[in-house]
């Protein structure tokens, strides 16, 4: 596969340089959202949304800035429009799914201060992609999150009925799930090569 | 903290408490993404720990001048704004310093900006004090967090390249880690920082337990902390 | 929320005063953030320009000065001069003025993410002269040593990669083999503990040197004109 490919774009966010486990974007969602399955595959759902919204405006709001030699105003017009994104999906979910705004709900205000959104934006910038290999970066990444916080809500049900030293209970147990999360991903690199 | 009116003195606690009592990282658990990411030598954590404090100080001194003026209804969006613009500041002039920093740290000093510390210290703390309060409460979470920093980047750097600060401390023989500049042992170290306070609170917990007889309310220091996220 | 009986709600503010408010804070942050970039603009210019020319001064041997061409179908420019956008070209030039090589950038998929490399090309002896990994996220330690590896780094000191006889690609394929097995031109020497990184090198070197060294091959005489005779070359 080459390089600029969009089955490798996918896959290089999605499992390779995983965006939670490999570029340590989204730690606090996985930290704080991951300890029960369904809510955590809702948050993964309602990310991954924002996430492609948010990379194709940010695509297009880099061509236009660009166009007008105006990239120092890139960081602002992002978090900017990752906010709006966010406001926008509360909105429309609202209106046409009340069900699944119920279950999304009280996450999407958390997600404008999630790095693997703007993640998503800037990386996409960096590496220049064009609007379809922005689409398939951010469907990779979004997919990438998902994975994550799914695998990691899945071991932290199991180790609640684990008899866990006090000390290691909460936070230092996710990290350290996390870690060997991490670990295993790394078999991953190469992969293609 | 508590809603007071701006006539609050400054005390060595609005300092301290953002380096011990309420540290960013490992009280909080506020901003995990740059301290995981760049922490793989010291000279990475300290280049981000000064470039975080900039931004904490410089954005939460303008919000706090600014606290009167800025109406409620906006006041998430207006701190966003500020915040990026001085993100942005940062950003260019790491460049202009140097290269190489600016290489290192890549795309994770405009990630500053969605570093919840600096928006949530925005909130609770600079909308609600004085300029000279809010300056020495965001030097002082600042510090802390360049301190965490430093912590995982000084046990990585030394583990995984058996250097400190890029001179080699081990000497040839030893072989490096290398698990731990590779993102699983950010995971590890982090985890391993957090078990420690936690061991040391839990003990001195303990301790202060059996010194007085009676049950204290030691739960208020202790354990609880952890759970806060 | 609307439990809370109207007369008790904080009274909205006006929405043009948020408005102006957002509006001005726009403005001052637009402003700060421009001054700062203005002011920061000539610096980070001429970091990136003495990196740039560093590296490029690293992989032409005996190169001290660096000029900048550009390569479009029609033929190779000055950069000041060139008529339209095409690949940007270093020639490196000795002491005197002789023309030493030139470096291309290469890029390629390595282990785990894009490697970038700028390599060197001297026509006199249709070899690779050099070459400089500028961008890589490869693993500390192991993939890594296609930067540190003494073995492999001297792979590059003369790789041959001479045209073949039509002029259209390379005689023979650029390819990095297992370590310590290189023996017909254009093999490279691999890395124990680093294959796929040092393969990756080969391949990027192969594809770039394939599509870009025939293209640059009628062009060798001006590329390789001594410095301050470019009025010459305008001449004809």
């Amino acid at each position: 596969m080459h390089a600029d490919s969009l089955g490798f774009i996918f896959l290089n966010a999605a499992i390779i340089n995983n965006f939670v486990l490999a570029l340590f974007l989204g730690i606090c969602p996985l930290l704080g959202v991951s300890g029960k399955l369904n809510t955590a595959f809702s948050m993964g759902l309602a990310t991954s949304l924002v996430m492609l919204i948010s990379s194709v405006s940010a695509w297009l709001i880099n061509e236009i800035l660009t166009h007008f030699e105006l990239e120092f105003l890139r960081l602002i017009a992002y978090i900017a429009v990752i906010a709006s994104a966010v406001q926008l999906v509360e909105m429309s979910l609202k209106k046409f799914s009340p069900a699944l705004y119920r279950a999304l709900g009280i996450f999407l205000p958390l997600i404008t201060t999630n790095c693997a959104i703007l993640g998503v934006a800037l990386f996409q910038t960096n590496y220049e992609y064009s609007f379809v290999q922005s689409l398939f970066y951010s469907l990779g990444a979004g997919t990438g999150f998902i994975i994550a916080i799914v695998l990691m809500a899945g071991l932290r049900e199991k180790l609640d009925l684990a008899d866990v030293p006090s000390i290691a209970r909460g936070a230092a147990m996710s990290l350290m799930l996390a870690g060997i999360l991490s670990l295993a991903f790394m078999g991953f690199a190469g992969l293609g090569g | 903290m508590a809603i007071k009116p701006d006539t609050q003195p400054i005390t060595p606690d609005t300092f301290l408490s953002g380096i011990w009592r309420e540290n960013p990282v490992f009280v909080m658990l506020l901003g995990m993404c740059p301290v995981l990411a760049v922490t793989n030598s010291v000279a990475n954590a300290l280049a981000m720990g000064l470039a975080t404090t900039f931004v904490l100080l410089c954005s939460n001194a303008l919000v706090s001048l600014l606290r009167r003026q800025i109406p409620k209804e906006v006041r998430i969006a207006a701190y966003i704004i500020i915040i990026a613009t001085f993100v942005t500041v940062v950003d260019y002039l790491i460049h202009a310093i140097s290269l190489e920093v600016y290489d290192a740290l890549g795309a994770f000093i405009q990630l500053i900006v969605v570093n919840c510390m600096i928006l949530g210290r925005a909130e609770a703390f600079a909308s609600r004090n004085r300029l000279s309060n809010t300056l020495v409460n965001s030097l002082g979470m600042g510090i802390g967090f360049t301190i965490a920093l430093l912590c995982l980047g000084s046990v990585r750097e030394l583990l995984g390249a058996g250097a400190l600060l890029g001179y080699p401390i081990f000497g040839q023989s030893f072989e490096p880690w290398i698990i731990m500049l590779l993102p699983p042992g950010g995971f590890f170290v982090l985890a391993a920082w957090l078990l420690l306070f936690a061991w040391l609170k839990e003990s001195q917990q303990r301790r202060k337990q059996a010194a007085a007889a009676a049950p204290q309310n030691g739960g208020k220091l202790g354990g609880a902390s952890i759970h806060a996220r | 929320m609307s439990s809370v009986p109207i007369a008790q709600r904080p009274k909205p503010t006006a929405s043009h005063k948020l408005i102006a408010t957002l509006g001005l804070i726009s403005l001052c942050s637009g402003l700060l953030v421009v001054s700062v970039f203005e002011f920061t603009k000539p610096y980070i210019a001429e970091n990136q320009r003495r990196a740039l020319e560093a590296a490029v001064l690293q992989v032409i041997p005996g190169a001290v000065e660096r000029r900048e061409f550009i390569l479009t179908p029609q033929g190779v420019w000055p950069r000041q001069d060139a008529p339209a956008e095409g690949r940007l070209i270093h020639a490196g030039f000795d002491a005197q003025g002789q023309f030493k090589g030139v470096a291309l950038q290469a890029a390629g998929r390595g282990y785990a993410d894009v490697i970038r490399i700028l390599y060197g090309y001297n026509p006199a002896c249709e070899c690779i002269v050099g070459m400089m990994v500028l961008e890589s996220r490869e693993t500390p330690g192991l993939g890594d040593k296609i930067e540190t590896d003494q073995n492999f780094t001297a792979n590059f000191r003369n790789l041959s990669a001479a045209l073949n006889a039509e002029r259209t690609g390379l005689a023979h394929e650029i390819i990095t083999v297992r370590p310590g097995s290189r023996q017909a031109p254009g093999e490279i020497d691999g890395i124990t503990g680093a294959t796929v990184s040092a393969n990756a090198i080969g391949r990027m070197l192969n594809e770039s040197a394939q599509v870009w060294l025939p293209m640059l091959a009628p062009h060798w005489s001006a590329l390789s004109l001594p410095v301050g005779a470019e009025e010459a070359m305008d001449g004809d």
